[in-house]
């Protein structure tokens, strides 16, 4: 078994280093075609494990000692345990389909190879955040996806937005990373391990201040990198990179790796509750704040990647009240027609010219069928209408709310849900249906690549029938991770799961109806709440303002004054008083024999009074 | 009154500091060597008088080697001097500016 | 006795030495400094070091005194060099102060001899043994490297001498070789000397 996860881990690096060595050389269809193959290698290696591993099959494996110093010792060691294997199936699925779509995406793109390199080194990365056995392997893996996530946001690094929003990515990233390696270093410092096992084992015997001090340290870095509030303004400038790396990276796998986290983490979590309530607090908040920022944006991309992070707030609000099981559930589900729907919106794009303003757009349904199709199934599951992935887990997650009586989370949610509902066939009706816009602007699109369609539609299998193995996945995942029934806490969920889809399919319903009659009043558009959601509530602005602009004044004062006054002036000081001694010293070295001697003499009384008058 | 060490030795540091003197004074280089040569011995003094001091014979040793450097410096001295006075028709000491920075 | 001795060379040999540095005719330099050297040897009799006293009557004032001689028959020493010395005041202050600390640092750890500072004698003298007997003893034991070192060292300054001063050295030494050849040969064919 052994050898599966190792194939499973190291098959995408190998890809990435085959791309590679075709970096700098022009477009080859080898390198997408080889990391492709090798990612489903990956994928078939990761199924196999998902087929055997249970409670009693754990798959450990310790490459090497990695870190020996004292009594610090960190192995280089994996586990494939039922969560790892979820994330490990659900990674390299996507990641596979992505790969064959982006062939096609990319297919003109002068950075061809180098992209395949990128794309396949960061499910590497993933894989290794994933399938760690020490929280210090997580931290590389969690470090590698933020490089790789920089290095495919600036892609088309001559954009100087694209380098910009790579660089904010980064950026704030870090400023996350810095909470998440306090609370490892709080960790290891109580404990002395970084090991799961050990770690899990001895949490229970510290403190209460240090436990909580440790999972919020830890859900500061979840927080970046799940771009929950206030760190969540990068997700949305991502979208600057290419379509199929919002679809894998903003979307399905590396932004839920904050989620993973704290699911991974359950037992620390869990003996904090209050930190558990903030999480769902925050999470049910982003989740309702970034669906408003959703309903009035014309950005294709800026949309779906709003409703990602409304969804991960969805996420840390079961993660943060302890089902953890319908966390990964949401997040395993939401990879699927998240993703789905990104690479939909990449044909749309395709097919625009990189036009993202959905504005421009409309009525494409009857040049893209197939495109609008599966963009209309992933919407629906996005909305959480039934049979559709999303229902099943998200209603899940509302009714962990109610079930914890957290009522006021329930009810964000329940607006959120039709929020949701709503800017998703927003979407759908003003980019399918309704009139042709584009013709105004001489766009002419047209159904992309017949293999890339098929890439998709896995995916959009998956994100329609995948919340039917609820149950299956459930008994799975609750090996290792806590049981939570909600079934069973509330009379009337049949009520709640009504409530909910009768105001998905309202939602729906008035979307679609609106927007087939022409659209909003053009007058709404002057209204305070318009711009403040158009504006993103003005936080980009007010970073800009108050952190950036700041800072930037700081580094520039301190460069003219600090730098080149004191830094240069102390350098400068040094070599003018060494180069001005030297030159006024030159009229010693007179080559007169007579000066020279008398020099010697001076130096010998200067000896002579040290030897006399120095008594140390 | 009893002649001690420390006769010898004021007597060899009042000797080396005329030659000392002739050093810095003197412009003329055949009388730098001069100046050489009392420093050289007024140093030959001051060890030959330790030695007798301790009961020792190394200060005689040791400025009988002085003795040997002092007379091969002469020679070798004297030769770079006929040679510097045939080539410059000079033994002034302010000519030897050859090595001027 | 041996303080009337020592006060005598003492004055002496400061008196020589001083118009030594002073004089400003070098053949006036030249004899008051062979005088000096001459009282320097009584120091070496006074001091119990016999040898070394007669050594230095004959190679300072026999051997370097006549090379000096020699040396000055090469130089106009009619036509005295000019000293203008700058700093005259610089000078005398220079050498003064040099003077007196260098007589207070040779002085001063001997005033305080009551510390008991002994060292121990390296060579020491025997009594009942001559003093040319012992420095042969000790030149030809413990000093035997140095002396055969100061040996090669004077054949050294010898030859180097003799180089210096042979009168074609302003020349390139294997270019004089051909030069002297081609002489020869001229001075054949022109005279039909052999050389």
């Amino acid at each position: 078994m052994e050898k599966y996860l190792l194939i499973a881990l190291f098959a995408p690096i190998v890809g990435s280093l085959f791309a590679a060595i075709f970096g700098d050389r022009p477009k080859n269809v080898i390198t997408g075609i080889v990391t492709s193959a090798l990612l489903g290698i990956s994928f078939l290696a990761s199924f196999y494990l998902l087929t055997y591993v249970d409670e009693t099959h754990i798959v450990k494996v310790e490459l090497f000692t990695w870190i020996l110093a004292g009594n610090f010792t960190i192995p280089f060691n994996f586990i494939a345990d039922p969560v790892s294997v979820i994330m490990m199936v659900t990674v390299t699925t996507v990641s596979t389909a992505v790969h064959v779509y982006s062939m096609g995406y990319m297919a003109n793109d002068k950075g061809y190879n180098r992209y395949f390199s990128y794309l396949s080194a960061f499910v590497f990365s993933m894989m290794i955040l994933v399938m760690s056995n020490n929280f210090l392997g997580l931290f590389i893996g969690w470090e590698g996806v933020g490089l790789c996530s920089w290095l495919l946001i600036g892609h088309w690094y001559h954009k100087h937005s694209a380098s910009w929003a790579a660089n904010e990515a980064f950026i704030m990233n870090r400023v996350a990373d810095l909470g998440m390696l306090v609370g490892l270093f709080i960790l290891f410092w109580n404990i002395g391990s970084l090991e799961y096992d050990v770690v899990f084992e001895n949490i229970g015997s510290l403190d209460n201040d240090t436990v909580t001090l440790a999972a919020i340290f830890l859900f500061v870095g979840a927080m970046g990198k799940s771009a929950q509030f206030p760190l969540h303004t990068w997700l949305a400038d991502a979208m600057e990179g290419p379509t199929p790396v919002s679809a894998l990276i903003h979307a399905a796998t590396m932004v839920t790796a904050g989620v993973y986290l704290v699911i991974r983490a359950n037992e620390i979590f869990a003996l904090v509750p209050d930190v558990g309530f903030f999480i769902a607090c925050l999470g049910a908040f982003v989740a309702m704040f970034a669906a408003s920022m959703a309903l009035v944006n014309n950005d294709l991309k800026r949309i779906i990647a709003y409703s990602t992070l409304s969804q991960l707030g969805y996420m840390f609000v079961a993660a943060g009240l302890g089902a953890y099981w319908i966390a990964l559930f949401h997040l395993m589900t939401h990879a699927f027609f998240k993703s789905v729907l990104f690479l939909g919106a990449g044909n749309v794009m395709h097919a625009m010219d990189d036009e993202l303003n959905i504005k421009k757009m409309g009525g494409l349904n009857s040049s893209m069928k197939y495109t609008g199709l599966i963009m209309i199934l992933a919407s629906l599951a996005l909305s959480g209408i039934f049979p559709f992935a999303g229902f099943f887990s998200k209603d899940a997650i509302l009714e962990v709310a109610f079930a914890e009586h957290a009522y006021i989370l329930w009810a964000m949610l329940w607006v959120s849900a039709g929020l949701t509902a709503f800017y998703s066939f927003r979407l759908v009706m003003l980019v399918f249906f309704g009139k042709k816009e584009h013709k105004k602007f001489g766009f002419n699109p047209h159904e992309t690549y017949t293999f890339v369609l098929l890439a998709m539609t896995p995916l959009a299998i998956l994100a329609i029938v995948s919340g039917f193995f609820g149950g299956a996945f459930e008994s799975y995942v609750t090996q290792i991770l806590p049981h939570y029934d909600n079934h069973h806490h509330i009379s009337g969920a049949a009520i709640l799961i009504a409530m909910t889809l009768a105001l998905a399919i309202g939602g729906i319903m008035f979307a679609v109806y609106k927007y087939s009659n022409g659209g909003f009043d053009k007058k709404l558009e002057q209204t305070f709440i318009y711009k403040l959601l158009i504006n993103q509530y003005y936080i980009p602005e007010a970073y800009d303002r108050f952190l950036v602009q700041p800072f930037t004044r700081a580094s520039t004062y301190a460069w003219l004054n600090i730098d080149n006054k004191i830094v240069d002036g102390t350098v400068d000081l040094i070599a003018t008083t060494i180069y001005k001694t030297g030159d006024k010293t030159r009229a010693m070295q007179s080559g007169n024999l007579s000066k020279m001697l008398r020099w010697m003499v001076v130096g010998l009384v200067v000896l002579l009074t040290l030897a006399l008058f120095y008594r140390p | 009154m009893d002649i001690g060490l420390t006769h010898y030795l004021v007597l060899s540091t009042i000797l080396f500091s005329i030659g000392l003197y002739g050093v810095l004074k003197r412009k003329n280089l055949l009388l730098l060597f001069f100046s050489t040569e009392i420093m050289l011995n007024a140093v030959n003094i001051g060890l030959v008088a330790v030695g007798n001091h301790y009961g020792d014979l190394t200060g005689q040793m040791f400025a009988f080697f002085i003795i040997a450097v002092a007379a091969s410096e002469v020679a070798v001295g004297l030769g770079l001097l006929v040679l510097w006075y045939r080539k410059h028709q000079t033994i002034d000491l302010d000519s030897l500016q050859d090595m001027k920075g | 006795m041996e303080a009337i001795a020592f006060y005598l060379f003492s004055a002496l040999t400061i008196a020589m030495f001083t118009i030594v540095v002073v004089s400003d005719n070098a053949l006036y330099a030249m004899s008051a400094l062979a005088g000096g050297m001459i009282f320097i040897a009584g120091f070496f009799f006074l001091l119990d070091a016999e040898f070394l006293g007669v050594v230095q009557i004959i190679v300072y004032t026999g051997a370097v005194m006549a090379l000096y001689a020699f040396g000055m028959m090469f130089f106009d020493t009619t036509r005295a060099v000019k000293e203008n010395v700058e700093n005259k005041y610089v000078l005398n202050t220079l050498a003064g102060l040099a003077t007196v600390f260098a007589v207070v640092a040779v002085t001063a750890p001997f005033a305080g001899e009551h510390v008991g500072y002994v060292l121990e004698a390296v060579a020491p003298i025997i009594d009942g043994v001559g003093n040319s007997q012992m420095v042969g003893y000790v030149l030809f034991t413990k000093y035997l490297v140095p002396f055969e070192l100061a040996a090669i060292m004077l054949l050294v300054a010898m030859i180097a001498g003799i180089v210096l001063v042979s009168k074609t050295m302003d020349k390139n030494i294997t270019m004089l070789e051909a030069e002297v050849q081609e002489e020869a040969e001229k001075d054949y064919k022109k005279d039909k000397i052999w050389i």
